[in-house]
């Protein structure tokens, strides 16, 4: 196989930090803490950033959904896969993709993780099992199940992660998906965020059957729902599914509850379709909080440690926006880099030139060939 | 690229040359496997893929329900893991309800992730029309996928070319699109016996030489241009020469250009609309690199500007055929009525 098409690592470990039973001791708590609180606070400067006109773009940010979102992807072992939607953030950071390249992908910088190519919706870590956030509502749907092909085809024990939103239910790519995942006995499991809110409609006025988890019964397929806002319940449901997906070869849906403080993107202050009651009602259930404050309640750790890591998260993300604004720009001459990977492009192209319109050779038939 | 043998041929069809390709990929390299609608026990709706399920079996030869976008995701999807899944729609007609995994998510995934992850997925399917199918059975829009950078498209017209280019598809670490036609599936040719015999993707042929026209055509079009080029040669003692693009991206213009700079006039034929088209495309190609060459305007041949009818004798006022190709060639040669102008 050629080396620019990327292959999958033919190892299975288990992740460090699981002890594989599903139930968080002590440091599992303060894991659990730190990725959400990493997320939190690196969103909130991405906010930062974006008003300094630092990133450009669409940007989504997903901060009140951190619970669902760490809940899901820890239990993922690291032979695991995971797409996700166009709110990217939250997902990369969760499954370990480097908070320096993500930044930096904000940025629009060679040391981003698509090198400056994808931006906010799409960061992607092949080598972290992180198959991209993608753009198009419910177009990652299809790519995972087919992803989910490939590990049967190759005989491999793992699952697909594959994060929607709740309008992506309402498209026929999430039918087509379901559908063929069912019929062909594919390990993946559908993870639905519900923040309530396809942009500004809600769940009730989109959808016909707004308890989306039941739609997985419409494939015969099993669906459930969980507590966004529980970090723990959230980890041990998707710990669950896929298990099942792994070991009996079975899809599921899990809808998982939650809420989106900010709007739907930057751009949006939220505030037209929902009351700010409703926003501080949600807040008061702070995914962060509340299990910031389990883990005091419980014992399982102490006050110090939380603000140990408050701490080293907030200079994580400095960090990271050292690391972004040290990172070069891509350079303007690799403008067609990457367009193709076959290494025979540059040929196949080398007889396109005479006629070309304004750019084509300069830009893209020489630039094959970088 | 093979060097034994050369000459050592087969005579088959089209559509047995596709079957060879897809067989000999299929034996030659495990992580090829077939995807499609009715490509198993029913052997194809073209019979394209006739015994490959007996031999290879489901999970080589995938049978899919009819989800056209759910399916050429997958595909794709399973591209990204480093699968070379090969699929069939089952006319490009079908094509239009995945479009969005096609233009949207296959033809920018290795860009758009910086190079980080590529997707070595081939979709093949026949366009064409002709058999009284209508109008949503009857399209060539090739030209939609030609338009988008970061696809390859092929439209092979001869067997050889068929086997050999498909199996580059499939061998090409980018997503291709390979168009194959419903007229052509029949056509017999000769076709180089040694497996490892592949037809370079981005290079034209010229099928015959000439010295007076030049006829540029891909898919069925370039067998009705090589059939009108001999009509031209007995009624009209013009010497027409065909280039074949076999290939939409890349496209091989320097094959073109040389043949119009060596006979001054140019047509251009295209099963297609031409308003936008694939002949647009090389008009406009043509006219800035042979400015100084022509004797005529380079002009277009291609399907009626109408959704296809159903009456036969609409639908044949509707389609290319050699009588509108050999008209529209005697108008640039100067030799028959001026259809062009007006």
């Amino acid at each position: 196989m050629p080396s620019s098409v990327a292959k999958p690592r033919s190892t299975n470990r288990r992740s460090p930090r699981r002890d594989g039973d599903g139930a968080p001791d002590s440091s599992h708590g303060l894991d659990l803490y730190e990725r959400m609180a990493l997320i939190r606070v690196f969103e909130e400067e991405v906010e930062r950033q974006y008003k300094r006109a630092r990133i450009g773009g669409y940007c989504h940010l997903a901060s009140g959904q951190e619970g669902a979102t760490v809940g899901a992807v820890h239990p993922l072992l690291e032979d695991d896969l995971l797409f996700s939607s166009y709110r990217t953030h939250g997902l990369a950071l969760a499954r370990g993709v480097d908070p320096d390249a993500v930044m930096a992908e904000l940025f629009g910088r060679e040391g981003g993780s698509a090198h400056g190519r994808g931006g906010s919706m799409h960061l992607l870590d092949f080598s972290k099992g992180f198959l991209g956030g993608w753009g198009i509502v419910t177009g990652q749907l299809p790519l995972a199940t087919g992803a989910a092909l490939a590990l049967t085809y190759r005989g491999k024990p793992n699952a697909v992660m594959c994060e929607l939103g709740d309008a992506a239910t309402n498209m026929g790519a999430w039918h087509e998906s379901l559908n063929l995942a069912g019929i062909w006995d594919l390990p993946i499991v559908f993870l639905v965020l519900n923040n309530q809110y396809g942009m500004g409609t809600s769940v009730e006025k989109a959808s016909a059957e707004p308890e989306l988890y039941k739609r997985a019964s419409a494939f015969r397929m099993h669906g459930e729902r969980v507590d966004g806002q529980d970090v723990e319940a959230v980890l041990g449901a998707a710990d669950r599914l896929l298990r099942r997906a792994r070991e009996e070869r079975k899809p599921a849906v899990l809808e998982v509850i939650t809420y989106r403080y900010r709007g739907h993107s930057v751009a949006d202050a939220g505030t037209a379709y929902r009351t700010a009651v409703e926003i501080e009602t949600w807040k008061e259930r702070d995914p962060i909080a509340l299990y910031r404050q389990r883990l005091l309640d419980e014992r399982r750790v102490g006050e110090a440690q939380i603000e140990a890591i408050d701490a080293r998260v907030e200079k994580r993300v400095e960090q990271a926006v050292a690391f972004a604004e040290a990172s070069p720009e891509p350079p303007t001459d690799s403008l067609a880099q990457h367009l193709h990977g076959d290494p025979a492009s540059a040929e196949q192209f080398a007889r396109m030139g005479p006629g070309s319109p304004f750019g084509e050779r300069e830009l893209v038939l020489e630039g094959l060939g970088r | 690229m093979s060097v034994a043998a050369p000459s050592a041929t087969t005579t088959m069809t089209y559509r047995e040359a596709v079957r060879l390709a897809m067989r000999e990929e299929l034996l030659r390299d495990e992580d090829v496997f077939l995807m499609g609608e009715e490509i198993g026990v029913f052997e194809g709706s073209y019979k394209v893929t006739a015994g490959l399920f007996r031999e290879f079996g489901p999970v080589r030869v995938r049978e899919t329900p009819i989800s056209e976008e759910g399916f050429v995701g997958a595909a794709i999807g399973a591209a990204m893991m480093g699968l070379r899944p090969v699929v069939e729609i089952m006319t490009l007609n079908f094509i239009l309800v995945a479009m969005d995994q096609v233009v949207n998510h296959a033809a920018k995934i290795r860009y758009m992730f910086g190079g980080e992850v590529g997707c070595p997925l081939v979709i093949r399917t026949p366009n064409g029309g002709g058999s009284q199918l209508t109008a949503q059975h009857s399209q060539s829009f090739e030209v939609f996928f030609a338009h988008t950078p970061g696809l390859k498209v092929v439209a092979p017209s001869t067997p050889a070319d068929a086997r050999g280019l498909l199996k580059a598809a499939i061998r090409d670490d980018d997503p291709i699109l390979v168009v194959e036609n419903l007229q052509s599936y029949k056509i017999k040719g000769e076709v180089p016996e040694d497996p490892d015999h592949v037809v370079e993707i981005g290079r034209a042929a010229v099928t015959r030489e000439g010295s007076d026209i030049t006829l540029v055509a891909h898919s069925f079009a370039a067998t009705r241009a090589l059939r009108v080029a001999e009509r031209l040669r007995a009624d009209h003692g013009v010497s027409a020469e065909v280039v074949d693009l076999r290939s939409l991206r890349p496209l091989d213009t320097e094959t073109v250009v040389r043949s119009v700079a060596k006979t001054n006039r140019a047509l251009c034929v295209d099963e297609g609309w031409s308003t936008y088209g694939i002949s647009a495309e090389i008009t406009s190609r043509i006219q800035r690199a042979c400015f100084d060459d022509l004797d005529a305007p380079v002009e277009r041949v291609g399907l009626a500007e109408v959704p296809m009818p159903y009456a036969k004798n609409l639908e044949r006022a509707a389609l290319v055929n050699d009588e509108k190709i050999e008209a529209a060639a005697l108008s640039v040669l100067g030799l028959g009525p001026d259809i062009f102008s007006s």
